[in-house]
């Protein structure tokens, strides 16, 4: 019984770990913020909020980064694609200015690639 | 939280204010904008400080409603930095508190359990003890690991998974188990009633020690831009209304005059008005001799004024200075990837949720497979899995090296566009070079006057007639003329006659400079004089014949010298195993001399602009990769075509802005310096992705029990947290060994 029940577990968590990161849905934890608001990016907790920010394409943009997360990792936030870094100040506001680019997703991380976060431009 | 929000502070500067009504009348204007907790204005440093998040537009219109004027004061970088590093340290002492915490509970519980092997629950006595050991650990993964989980949390709402997450799940399924062994010991077998408190609180302990040597050793990462930010002086002594004033840097404006006395350094970018000095500019060009300026000449802020006093103009301020380019250029270049990074980032995008997936089937497998007690070896290998698989070692491969690398290249005043120039340059197999100002000194000078009189009276003549000519060729016999201190005469009838020469008249004689053309057109019998001329064209001298009154008084030649140390840069790139090939618009005679006496392997001459591309992008398709070293703007299309464009010695803004590497001396030294740089980077960034991807390709199957059948033994998940916290340390000391680079150069 006891061997039924811990593999029927094992497998649901495998199957759950599979649909949560990869199959599931994921807009249900994204914001999407728009062109008129001040896009400030709350860097906290290992994660970015919004991790989706959708823009219009071909205009450069500011994103204001205020990192709250002492952790040396969040130090620095890159956009591969665009070519941008920026070393993120703690506490405070950070702008990051963005080149006009083509329309695409654009994704954003810290150093270690473990705080992601996308950048829609449409 | 709250707190830090509100004790956020913009401070403004103002000017008008006078008087104890115009402070409250300031005051009461900006408490009326929006978000402004506090406003304090202080009449002795005029400053506004104001409290709260608010727009400082804001309270800039406010206070020019109430008829006076503000401008933001900015903290400068190196402020923010000094901020930063504090709360730097704030964070490691935080680490360390909190792992000296979390290790004062575990190890004693450890050495507990080593000695006297109890650890296990059998009885109401032993599961009241452990109850109050869990509570106890309970408080350490609260207070010490807390973070792991709220951040675990966190990711976990956004599909996404950390390195918090592998440790919160770790430390978390070792305290849960050991808690239903604490509360329900009768519903597990006895072989698996054994505890694991001292895992979880050990495991926080060693990550956080880990993190805390790593917030150290990366500090030292950035050492470079520390230091060039330590060359921007936090002051000026300014001209106002005829006196000297000290003032901020951020008060100095373009247009004002300032003085810097030796030993100061240059605060500002500007133009020498008075005086003259040496200056030590090789903080930012790595050009270790001293520069003489005067009157008219250049200063970069940041550089060292040694011996004299010296009265210049502010041309370029603040952010526009050269230094602050640089700085800003060093700082995004080093958040910058390498293509080389590619594979570890998409493996560390999918990574941890792979891992997870293997913990889960390790367990499975020990459990339904493994020897007694089963239970206790599921959990321990499911810990030790999310435990030692953190892939934030190879996350940090390459940042780190890259980090240390464009620091260290701006030290040697190679600055480095990106992560892919950097390794680009690494594996070049041609390095083609523009001739004039890269191995020669740029500016022709009079090398040789062969005559049968007075050489000096033939010079007095010829430099007076040229005194009306624009040609280079002319600058440098005027100046050859200027430095004998010969006194020049003004020519009459001057005539350029194109593609010869020139002809005037110099207090009454009728005097002819130019080639045997020249001679020729005016019926002038060459003589023995041909044979001379052609022996100095052979050494790649331009060779011009003088004439005065209708006969041929001597030969006088120009050459643009070699720079004194472009045979040692071309011997230290052959030595790099580049190729070099000359490119040149100059006559092939000259070009070749050039080329024969530095030992380049092939010259391209008489090449106009456009010709420069072309020969890049012809080797380019014969499958080799090319670096092309040129002066940074006329040479713009070959330097954008090559694999890595080297702009030499200009340091301008053009530069900075477009070559792949912009050198800052006028050396080839500069381009061997950055080809050794990248190198030892692309060397340090594999030794570390090698030693990340063996240390989680080795770790996980070890810890998933692979070595059991022979050791009798699993990986205790204490041990898999050291491993795990040493390996992100390991990955940081080895970036830090870039810092011993330095170039083979020698000085």
């Amino acid at each position: 019984m006891d061997v039924v029940l811990v593999n029927i577990v094992g497998v649901l968590l495998i199957i759950a770990i599979i649909w949560w990161f990869w199959l599931g849905p994921k807009h249900s934890a994204v914001k999407v913020v728009s062109a008129v608001d001040k896009l400030q990016i709350l860097v906290k907790d290992g994660v970015y909020e919004p991790d989706h920010i959708r823009l219009p394409a071909g205009r450069a943009a500011t994103l204001h980064f205020h990192r709250e997360d002492p952790n040396p990792c969040s130090e620095w936030v890159l956009f591969p694609d665009l070519e941008v870094s920026a070393e993120l100040a703690l506490h405070k506001d950070t702008p990051v200015n963005l080149p006009a680019a083509k329309p695409g997703e654009y994704p954003f991380t810290c150093q270690m690639q473990m705080y992601r976060g996308t950048l829609v431009l449409e | 939280m709250a707190n830090e929000q509100q004790s956020v502070q913009t401070v403004f500067r103002l000017s008008g204010v006078n008087c104890a009504g115009c402070v409250n009348k300031i005051e009461a204007a900006v408490q009326q904008v929006k978000g402004v907790g506090d406003a304090r204005v202080n009449l002795a440093d005029k400053t506004l400080v104001v409290c709260g998040e608010v727009d400082p537009q804001a309270c800039i219109e406010a206070v020019r409603s109430a008829g006076y004027d503000a401008q933001v004061v900015q903290s400068s970088e190196r402020e923010r930095r000094e901020e930063q590093r504090a709360e730097e340290r704030r964070h490691y002492e935080q680490l360390l508190w909190r792992s000296a915490f979390a290790l004062g509970v575990g190890v004693p519980l450890m050495i507990w359990g080593l000695i006297t092997n109890k650890m296990s629950v059998n009885t109401f006595v032993d599961q009241i003890i452990w109850g109050v050991m869990g509570l106890i650990t309970l408080a350490v993964l609260i207070f010490c690991g807390g973070h792991f989980f709220s951040g675990a949390w966190k990711a976990l709402r956004h599909h996404s998974a950390t390195m918090d997450t592998l440790v919160a799940l770790g430390t978390g399924t070792a305290w849960l188990f050991s808690m239903l062994v604490v509360l329900v010991p009768h519903l597990l077998p006895e072989s698996a009633r054994h505890v694991y408190f001292e895992a979880s609180a050990m495991i926080i302990g060693l990550i956080s020690l880990g993190q805390a040597l790593e917030v150290r050793a990366r500090g030292r990462t950035s050492a470079a831009v520390e230091k060039l930010l330590e060359l921007q002086d936090v002051s000026a002594r300014v001209l106002r209304d005829g006196k000297e004033l000290d003032l901020p840097i951020e008060q100095v404006q373009a247009g004002d005059q300032l003085r810097v006395r030796p030993g100061e350094k240059i605060p500002v970018d500007g133009q020498v008005l008075e005086g003259s000095s040496l200056v030590d500019e090789s903080m930012l060009t790595g050009e270790p001799v001293p520069v003489k300026k005067g009157a008219g000449d250049s200063l970069a802020a940041g550089t060292l004024n040694k011996n004299g006093s010296l009265l210049f103009r502010a041309e370029k301020v603040g952010s526009d200075t050269r230094l602050a380019q640089i700085i800003e250029m060093v700082k995004n270049a080093q958040g910058s990837r390498v293509p080389i990074a590619r594979l570890a980032d998409k493996i560390s995008a999918i990574f941890v949720p792979i891992v997870m997936v293997i913990a889960v089937v390790a367990a499975l497998i020990w459990f339904n497979v493994g020897p007694e007690p089963r239970a206790a070896h599921m959990l321990v290998v499911l810990t030790s899995v999310l435990i030692i698989a953190c892939p934030c070692a190879l996350g940090l491969a390459t940042p780190m090296s890259v980090m240390v690398g464009v620091g260290k290249g701006a030290e040697h005043g190679v600055l480095v566009r990106n992560g892919k120039a950097l390794q680009q340059s690494c594996n070049l197999d041609v390095l083609v070079v523009d001739k004039t100002g890269t191995l020669t000194e740029g500016s022709p000078r009079l090398t040789d006057i062969d005559c049968d009189g007075d050489s000096n009276e033939l010079l007095q003549l010829l430099a007076s007639l040229e005194q009306g000519s624009e040609h280079p060729l002319a600058e440098a016999i005027v100046s050859s003329a200027h430095e004998k201190k010969l006194q020049l005469q003004p020519p009459s009838d001057f005539e350029a006659i194109t593609a010869h020469g020139v002809k005037g008249t110099i207090s009454g004689k009728e005097v002819l400079l130019g080639n045997t053309k020249l001679m020729q057109r005016e019926n002038i019998p060459m003589g023995s004089w041909a044979v001379r001329a052609d022996k100095l064209a052979e050494a790649g001298r331009t060779v011009m014949f003088g004439a005065v009154d209708g006969e041929l008084k001597g030969i006088i030649a120009v050459a643009d010298p070699i720079r004194d140390d472009a045979q040692a840069a071309i011997t230290r790139l052959r030595k790099l195993g580049l190729r070099i090939e000359m490119l040149t618009g100059d006559n092939s005679r000259s070009a070749e001399a050039v080329a024969k006496h530095l030992n380049i392997d092939k010259v391209h001459a008489e090449l106009l602009p456009e010709d420069k591309e072309r020969i890049v992008a012809e080797l380019q398709q014969g499958g080799e990769r090319i670096g092309m070293v040129g002066d940074g703007i006329n040479d713009a299309p070959a330097l954008a075509r090559a694999d890595v464009g080297f702009a030499i010695g200009a340091g301008t803004d053009v530069a900075i802005e477009s070559a792949d590497i912009t050198l800052m001396r006028s050396s080839l030294h500069g381009v061997a310096n950055a080809v050794e740089l990248s190198r030892a980077t692309l060397r340090n960034i594999k030794q570390n992705l090698f030693g990340a991807f063996i240390y989680n390709t080795l770790g996980i199957p070890i810890a998933a029990g692979i070595l059991y059948p022979v050791t009798g033994m699993l990986l205790s998940p204490i041990v898999a947290g050291a491993a795990m916290a040493l390996s992100s340390l390991t990955v940081v000391s080895n970036a830090n060994r870039l810092r011993l680079f330095k170039p083979t150069e020698v000085h």
